[in-house]
């Protein structure tokens, strides 16, 4: 990897996540939290159930993440699912059958199931 | 904005949306932006100037100016100088530092940098504890990583600028989260605080001028260099700019962190966001500041929540801590349970800390017992004005606050205690008696079959009585009780 040596490199860092964002406008995006707090409330069981059940049902084009801490304590372990040209949609209070059926349900046809999180912040970004 | 969120996520911008292994997600957000903008195009004075701008405060409990604090240290002469990132969250109930870093340890890292470069820095510690494995392992790939990239290490960006990052782990306890302490830690002696001045600015670790933030603090650097003072003195109140991350527990249904403005009301934090308390209960309290802090009630719902008004309200911000209590919490018995706490972990060094916490214990608990009087609660109020104004550090003079508030807005309770022998809340067992009300007894037995001391007496079908001499007040009995007989008085 060659080092950043200047504001243009940092540029075309940018640049190519904004690229790779776009290139996943047509696929499924699974966000799992996975700090401290949502391994130990289940976060890599439905991490690994969901990535099991998406081979099962041959969903192909979808792509799994992890991430910290997405702040809902009361509804550990949550996802955040991105629906190709839909907006994000967070499920929590999952477990492996929650999982499952997440993904047979909403990865597969868009029908909503479990506990969704209303999201109630604004995010600032730079 | 709109009224349904409430929330503003500065500090926890990227907590949740990026991975925090991957250093290209980072750059992605237009992270090492700020960094590379200040040590390539402007000078450590300009990025001083700014962070002051913005009126930012020190995130981890006292709420010092940042912009000031680095000034100090930048205007000392040293041929070295030092970065120290406080990650030592100590308060009970408090895991937003955690939550950074373990969701976007990069920030910090990026952050750490700037201020080395404002301050003429070239060496960073971050004093994490042990009992973060997970975070302590995002961070040190977050450095390796950056020193990979080239955004961290000698020579950033052909700038001439070099700084590096290690980390230095504390055993958990809550009084290196002081800072003079935490310094001591890090040089290898106890973790006890000393006198200021020499404040670190001037000479801490090692001597040397020293700048100690917090995790939270350090993550909101990058938002405002890149976005700009204006916009973050923008929101929040007069004296307190930005938002603060709290850490919502204990009694309320929506149970987690949340970022929200400077100057939201305690009703919108309580109700809105979190939800209010789980099962129909009434709201109580909320103790702010962890132990270090103090209880708001609903008669402070309409207060704006900022540096100051938190300070009148005998509170403080504290790292963030929420705990809120509904009408089942005694506030004697909370008031117990912090100084419990702080009993626990004060280092001893000096006499009105080491001392005093065990003797404010001592009272509390008699209170609680039923053995107090009236002169104790007296006593009581004078000994914890005494601590405050003499404990060396400010974990000593924090400690009594808890105490202090509650019998400030609690003092019916604290007088149903010693005068009536009461405890409003059904909680301090040796106050309570347990009784069966005739009228609702069909005479199951089952009661007088789990009492683990047999101190109910009756026979089937008949009304059933407890011995209070005998009853050892463990409320078995209610939990069984399928009529909702036996309640506690």
């Amino acid at each position: 990897m060659a080092k950043i040596q200047s504001i243009a490199d940092l540029r075309k860092f940018q640049e190519d996540y904004k690229a790779k964002q776009a290139a996943k406008k047509d696929k499924i995006l699974v966000n799992v939290s996975l700090a401290t707090c949502s391994i130990a409330s289940g976060g890599k069981v439905i991490l690994e159930a969901m990535k099991e059940e998406s081979a099962k049902q041959g969903i192909g084009n979808v792509e799994f993440m992890q991430s910290g801490c997405m702040t809902y304590c009361h509804s550990e372990p949550t996802v955040v699912v991105t629906l190709p040209g839909k907006d994000p949609v967070c499920f929590g209070k999952l477990d492996e059958t929650g999982a499952r059926e997440l993904v047979q349900k909403y990865l597969k046809s868009g029908e909503v199931c479990g506990t969704v999180i209303p999201v109630n912040y604004i995010r600032v970004e730079l | 904005m709109d009224s349904s969120k409430k929330q503003l996520r500065i500090a926890t911008r990227n907590c949740g949306f990026i991975d925090p292994e991957n250093i290209e997600d980072y750059l992605g957000v237009r992270g090492y932006e700020a960094l590379a903008n200040a040590i390539t195009a402007s000078t450590p004075a300009a990025v001083i100037d700014e962070v002051k701008k913005s009126g930012i405060r020190g995130r981890g409990g006292g709420g010092f100016p940042t912009g000031t604090k680095w000034s100090f240290a930048a205007a000392n002469q040293a041929d070295q100088k030092y970065v120290v990132c406080n990650a030592d969250e100590g308060d009970p109930g408090a895991f937003m530092d955690r939550a950074v870093l373990e969701g976007d340890p990069h920030s910090v890292v990026e952050a750490m940098a700037l201020c080395g470069y404002a301050i003429g820095a070239s060496i960073g510690v971050v004093y994490i504890r042990a009992e973060y494995p997970l975070a302590i392992k995002r961070l040190k790939k977050a450095i390796d990583d950056a020193r990979e990239y080239g955004v961290l290490g000698q020579n950033i960006l052909g700038s001439g600028f070099s700084f590096d990052i290690e980390l230095k782990y504390g055993a958990g306890a809550f009084v290196c989260g002081e800072e003079t302490a935490l310094i001591r830690s890090m040089e290898g002696s106890r973790g006890e605080p000393y006198t200021k001045p020499p404040f670190p600015a001037n000479a801490g670790y090692w001597q040397k001028p020293t700048i100690v933030n917090n995790v939270e603090t350090f993550a909101n650097i990058p938002a405002i260099l890149v976005k700009g003072a204006d916009w973050f003195s923008s929101i929040g109140t007069e004296k307190s700019k930005g938002t603060k991350v709290f850490a919502l527990a204990g009694k309320i249904t929506n149970v987690g962190l949340i970022e929200v403005p400077m100057g939201i009301t305690l009703k919108e934090v309580i109700f809105e966001i979190g939800g209010g308390c789980p099962d129909g209960k009434q709201f109580k309290a909320v103790q702010t500041g962890g132990p270090s802090g103090g209880a708001l009630t609903y008669k402070d719902a309409d207060v704006p929540i900022d540096y100051d008004n938190l300070l009148a309200k005998n509170s403080m911000m504290g790292s963030g801590g929420m705990i809120v209590m509904d009408e089942d919490t005694c506030m004697v018995d909370i008031a117990k349970f912090f100084l419990d706490f702080t009993m626990d972990e004060t280092c001893g060094k000096c006499t009105p800390c080491r001392i005093g916490s065990k003797r404010l214990w001592e009272t509390l608990d008699k209170i609680c017992l039923g053995q107090g009087s009236e002169a104790d609660f007296e006593k009581l109020k004078s000994l914890a004005v005494n601590i405050k104004d003499t404990a060396l550090c400010g974990l000593g003079q924090t400690m009594p606050n808890p105490v202090l508030s509650t019998m400030n807005t609690f003092a019916d309770e604290y007088i149903a205690h010693v005068r009536d022998k009461k405890c409003p809340a059904g909680v301090c067992s040796n106050l309570l008696e347990i009784v069966i009300i005739p009228e609702k007894c069909v005479g199951c037995t089952l009661c007088a079959r789990v009492c683990p001391v047999n101190c109910i007496s009756g026979k089937v079908k008949e009304v059933h009585t407890i011995d209070q001499a005998v009853c050892i007040k463990c409320g078995a009995c209610i939990d069984k009780c399928k009529f909702g007989a036996i309640v506690k008085q």
